[in-house]
Formats: C-alpha cells, sequence, structure tokens
C-alpha cells in the first residue's frame, strides 16, 4: 500500500501511468455526456410542475457535484503536500483549481436561469446560493494566492492552506437546505435512497454525473502530466523521453 | 422523443431561452477547457524540445571546441 503511494508520488510514474490512463477518461466522458445530453434535453419526459425548465437539472447538479468534489479534492491534495511532501498532489491541485471554479460558476448561473422560470427570481441572499458563491471565492482565493509569492513553494503551501480551511463551506453548502428555510429544494440524488424521480428522469442524470466526473478524471490527469513536464524538464527521464523527437 | 418535432425542441413550451442558456454554457466551458487543455500541452511540449536541442546544440558545440583546442 505505502509502496504504491510511493510509486504514485513519483512524477516519472505517474506521467507513464497518466498517459495510459487519459485517453480512455476522455472517451468515456465524451461518450456519457453526448448520451446524457441527447436523452435529458430530447427524450426524458418534461416535469409535471416545472415544464421543461425542468432539463437544466442536467448540467446543474452535475455541475455542482463537481464544484464540491474539486474543492474536497484540493484540501485532500493539500493536505497530502504539506504532510507528506508529495509534489504531484500539489501540481494536480493547481491543475484542478480551475474546473473548479468554472464548475462553481457554471452551477450558479444554471441555477439562476432555473430559478428565473420558477422561483420568479434570477437571485435570491438565501443559505445555498450564498454559500455556493462563497465557494467560487474560495476557488479564486486559492488560485490567486498561489501566484502572489515570489517562491513558488510558498505559493503551493499557502493555497494548501487555504483549501484545508476552506474546506469547512463544503458542509455548509450541503447541509444549508436543512439547516435554513431556503427557496432552494432538498437534495433530488442521495447515496442511500432511491431518488423520488421516474427511471427516464434519473437515468441521464446519473449518466451525466458520471460523464463529468469522467471529464474531471481526463482534465486533471492530462493537465498534470503537462505540468510534470514544465516543472521537472530538467530532469534526465524528461530530456531522454524528448530525445527521440529532439 | 419528449417532443413532437425539432421546433418544439427548441422552444421548449417557452422555456427555450432559459433551458438553452444553461446547457449552452455548460457545454460551451466543457468545450473551451479541452481546447485549452490541448493548447497548454502543446506549448509546453514545444518549448521543452526547443530547449533540449539548443542545449544539445550548445554540448556538441562545447565538445568539439575541446577537440579544436
Amino acid at each position: 500500500m505505502w509502496a504504491f503511494f510511493h510509486k504514485l508520488g513519483s512524477p516519472r510514474w505517474f506521467y507513464g501511468i497518466a498517459a495510459r490512463l487519459a485517453p480512455w477518461c476522455w472517451g468515456l466522458a465524451l461518450a456519457l455526456i453526448v448520451v446524457g445530453s441527447v436523452w435529458g434535453l430530447a427524450f426524458a419526459p418534461s416535469d409535471y410542475q416545472q415544464g421543461n425548465s425542468f432539463r437544466i437539472i442536467y448540467v446543474h447538479v452535475p455541475a455542482a457535484f463537481l464544484a464540491q468534489s474539486i474543492f474536497i479534492a484540493l484540501a485532500a491534495s493539500g493536505f497530502v503536500f504539506m504532510v507528506w511532501k508529495v509534489k504531484i498532489a500539489d501540481m494536480a491541485a493547481a491543475m484542478m483549481a480551475p474546473l473548479g471554479a468554472a464548475m462553481t460558476a457554471i452551477a450558479l448561473l444554471s441555477g439562476s436561469v432555473w430559478g428565473k422560470p420558477t422561483w420568479g427570481t434570477w437571485w435570491q441572499w438565501d443559505a445555498r446560493l450564498t454559500s455556493m458563491l462563497i465557494l467560487l471565492f474560495l476557488y479564486v482565493g486559492v488560485m490567486l494566492i498561489r501566484r502572489a509569492f515570489p517562491r513558488p513553494l510558498s505559493g503551493s503551501k499557502a493555497a494548501s492552506v487555504l483549501a484545508m480551511v476552506g474546506v469547512i463551506n463544503i458542509p455548509i453548502i450541503k447541509y444549508s437546505v436543512e439547516w435554513w428555510n431556503t427557496l432552494h429544494q432538498p437534495a433530488s440524488f442521495t447515496l442511500t435512497e432511491r431518488p423520488a424521480m421516474p427511471t427516464e428522469m434519473w437515468l441521464p442524470l446519473l449518466i451525466m454525473v458520471l460523464g463529468f466526473y469522467a471529464f474531471f478524471a481526463a482534465f486533471t490527469l492530462t493537465r498534470t502530466r503537462t505540468e510534470i513536464l514544465r516543472r521537472e524538464g530538467s530532469k534526465r527521464w524528461v530530456k531522454e523521453l524528448f530525445k527521440e523527437d529532439a | 422523443m419528449a417532443f413532437e418535432s425539432l421546433a418544439e425542441l427548441w422552444q421548449m413550451g417557452s422555456h427555450g431561452p432559459y433551458v438553452w442558456t444553461a446547457w449552452g454554457a455548460t457545454l460551451g466551458v466543457l468545450l473551451l477547457s479541452v481546447l485549452l487543455v490541448c493548447g497548454e500541452s502543446r506549448d509546453v511540449r514545444r518549448t521543452l524540445r526547443r530547449r533540449l536541442r539548443r542545449e544539445g546544440a550548445a554540448a556538441l558545440k562545447s565538445t568539439e571546441g575541446r577537440h579544436e583546442g
């Protein structure tokens, strides 16, 4: 187990394994998102109360899931980097943060255009919406603080600490719909219960969620490989790798 | 299909603008991410390859110099 982690932490090993995994993740993401989109947009039945505006769920929920998952991943990577000094964890964190920020923005935007026809307002300062907006600011903070120091190592450490502190916002987002009275409906999807929606409504949602996670995996693997080349360009194994076509 | 025609799919029973804005923005962000990731990878590889070629040439020159001297 420890040997595995040790290997995983080695940029050279990661570079190789990521090269093999990434194409599968990209392919899987494309297939799932195409199938989920066509199904969700054209074939899923419309909601008896909300009509067709509910189709926004197929992009809103996957984006919101990723927004929160990526922040948890940032905090976990930050912890691994601070405690065990695993450089690859820091590289991956730096690479995935912009996608997390983009997904938070998408969740807010798609929620806003869903709120207008459903609640009659684009925005409301309620607990769920406000805590999601704070998540967006946290992402921006983590990305900016990384570049705010002359020494890259200081930036990495500061970003790790901010992610580990900021992750407290994630349970606040999750339970905001239960702790406070909000406009936002409670979770439609839980791990433990069958969804209240009919199968032909939630199956495309599940496909979209899996597709977004595959996209996240592919995005992070590919970008981390690029970052390894950027940071480790003077290492011998990188030079040897590029010798053939240099 | 949940709609009778493509026109109905586009209108989404008066919810078209909301639904298509959300979907357009989301799929647009995903597509843009793919393009940026590809571009970034290509740039970094190109820079690295150029640097290694330069270093290779410099190393070759210094060994030649030694032979002559």
